[in-house]
């Protein structure tokens, strides 16, 4: 690639050394420090009216066993929206990874090759929902709905409905490499949380990949015009929901040694819901994976948090609603102003 | 000598409508030509086929007396086609260097941006030739807060700096104040300056016929007629035009 410019003389230019300024770093991280905030205010109240639970560090422990099942799918669906799209499938494909897990299983007897055959199954299915939407141009949160609902049929139809027990894998390397407790109480799927939020950073931040998923969500026309391959990118970021949903799937089933056929049915909403507190538009374009990590630790935190500051559970859907109708009115009053 | 571009007999339909019919078109080296022509006569149609977002119903494209089948845009840009777009490309939302690098990040093999090396170079280009005054507009800057002037200045300067044999550019005074039309014209004839060639599309005939070495004038999908602007004064040209527009042909 030529850096030289026609009709352009190179000149000695000082290097562009981006100057910081907390103004600036307020400015072009808006959305996020608006989150932060939101999350840090919460904990607070939360360590005010209920200091038993919140200064203990058996609580935190419990978050990190449980938030990373969506959280982790949090992130490839966080690059979803931000290229525009929607995926609706995902508790489908966390059910459907763990079939081919058990029938792979049943038929060779290992778990490795169980373990490779649940996200080949991922990604297989992500890929198929790229190509509905790609191909046949069908809005991705209608045909996702469509194979949301295939996907757990197909759960059904081949399993009979029946759950059944995975103790067998805890003689395997899989479960403690994915579920297990080497760092004290720090869970195994808190780890595989933090590095597929990495890798998602990477790829969004620092990759060709995550630089045409924003170009996609922000201007599709300009990214053809551009020469963007559209439909192939758009595809290869429901592969990666698929993968990491189907991977979720396993680590849940593992976390609690067995599988229920309606595994990933109460992921739906709450992961959306991270997605969209963490300050993604659903307009594409703008997200980010920081923003939607945040976000899922909120979301994750109130059903516990309600219950300990005194409140029945009745309230945590009322309190969820609440917290998510602000954080996206002022996501929407930050993006106004930052412009 | 080989013009640098020639379409052969091209046609272009979309369904029943012919948007292009037999049209010869050639651009030189180091030579501007200006497209004229009302709305939907097809110049639009024209220049999208030269930058291969549309491939031609019939006919051929020759780039350098070379013949090329299946012309896209990568393909396209591969033989140094850059374009300025009426729409202007770019992705309001990311930032300016972001903008410059649209859909070819400067990157290693494996596909990890350079992202230091696009934010110097997209400071370099802002000092040297963008002429963007403004200390509030860095390459971290969001081009959706820009002015319609500046929008247009990523758009040219992107196209500048990726070698680029013919620029192609679409209406680009759209827009644009007195003072910002003017500099894009002296930008214009840069191109011819620096050994390139252009193709120009405006509404304007006092535009094209400034910076053309040639007009081209287009209606009803087909070549109404050519002319060389040192051969025609600029009130025969209007003349020729109104007749144009209203007969649909020169005779």
């Amino acid at each position: 690639m030529s850096t030289q410019a026609n009709g352009i003389t190179p000149k000695a230019v000082p290097v562009y050394k981006d100057t910081f300024s907390l103004t600036k770093f307020a400015r072009r991280n808006g959305a996020q420090l608006g989150i932060f905030s939101v999350f840090i205010a919460m904990w607070a109240f939360f360590i005010v009216m209920a200091p038993d639970t919140f200064l203990k560090p058996q609580i935190y422990y419990a978050f990190m066993s449980t938030i990373p099942f969506f959280a982790m799918m949090a992130m490839p669906l966080t690059m979803i929206v931000i290229a525009g799209e929607m995926d609706l499938s995902f508790p489908s494909i966390m059910a459907m990874g763990m079939i081919s897990f058990i029938l792979i299983h049943d038929s060779t007897d290992s778990v490795a090759l169980a373990f490779i055959g649940a996200l080949a199954t991922g990604m297989f299915i992500g890929w198929l929902n790229g190509v509905i939407v790609v191909k046949f141009g069908i809005p991705s949160l209608v045909a996702t709905i469509g194979t949301q609902f295939f996907w757990r049929g197909a759960v059904l139809v081949i399993g009979q409905g029946k759950s059944g027990s995975l103790l067998y894998t805890k003689d395997s390397l899989l479960h403690p490499a994915l579920v297990g407790k080497p760092y004290g109480n720090v869970p195994m799927q808190m780890i595989w949380l933090i590095v597929i939020a990495i890798l998602a950073w990477v790829l969004l931040n620092r990759h060709k990949f995550g630089a045409h998923i924003y170009l996609i969500g922000d201007n599709v026309n300009s990214a053809k015009l551009m020469g963007v391959n559209t439909g192939r990118t758009r595809i290869m970021g429901f592969i990666l929901v698929g993968l990491v949903s189907a991977f979720a799937g396993v680590v849940a089933s593992l976390h609690v040694t067995y599988f229920w056929p309606s595994l990933g049915e109460g992921y739906l909403l709450r992961t959306l819901a991270s997605v969209f507190l963490g300050g993604t538009s659903v307009f594409g374009g703008v997200g980010t994976i920081f923003g939607t990590f945040i976000g899922a630790f909120i979301i994750g935190a109130i059903e516990a948090a309600t219950v300990a500051i005194g409140l029945t559970g009745f309230w945590t859907q009322l309190i969820y609603g609440l917290i998510i109708v602000l954080s996206v009115i002022m996501h929407t009053y930050l993006s106004k102003r930052v412009e | 000598m080989d013009h640098r571009l020639e379409l052969r007999n091209v046609s272009k339909s979309f369904g029943e409508v012919k948007a292009l019919q037999n049209v010869n078109f050639k651009l030189g080296n180091n030579e501007v030509v200006g497209l004229l022509g009302d709305n939907g006569a097809g110049k639009s149609t024209l220049i999208k086929i030269i930058t291969g977002y549309y491939q031609p119903t019939s006919g051929e494209v020759y780039f350098n007396g070379q013949r090329v089948d299946h012309l896209n845009v990568p393909k396209a840009r591969a033989l140094g086609v850059e374009t300025v777009y009426q729409e202007r490309a770019l992705a309001e939302l990311q930032t300016l260097w972001r903008n410059i690098f649209l859909g070819r990040e400067l990157s290693n093999p494996l596909g990890f941006l350079a992202v230091k090396k696009m934010k110097s170079e997209t400071h370099r280009l802002m000092t040297q030739s963008m002429g963007f005054t403004s200390a509030a507009v860095t390459p971290e800057s969001k081009v959706g807060s820009f002015s319609g002037g500046e929008k247009q200045g990523v758009a040219i300067v992107r196209a500048l700096f990726f070698d680029a044999e013919i620029i192609v550019l679409d209406e680009p005074t759209m827009g644009l104040s007195l003072k910002e039309t003017d500099k894009l014209l002296n930008f214009v004839r840069g191109i011819r300056a620096a050994g390139k060639s252009a193709v120009f599309i405006d509404h304007n005939v006092f535009h094209v016929y400034s910076v053309a070495d040639r007009v081209v004038v287009i209606d009803r999908g087909q070549i109404a007629g050519e002319f060389s602007t040192k051969d025609i004064s600029l009130d025969d040209l209007m003349e020729k035009m109104i007749r144009v527009a209203e007969t649909g042909s020169l005779n």
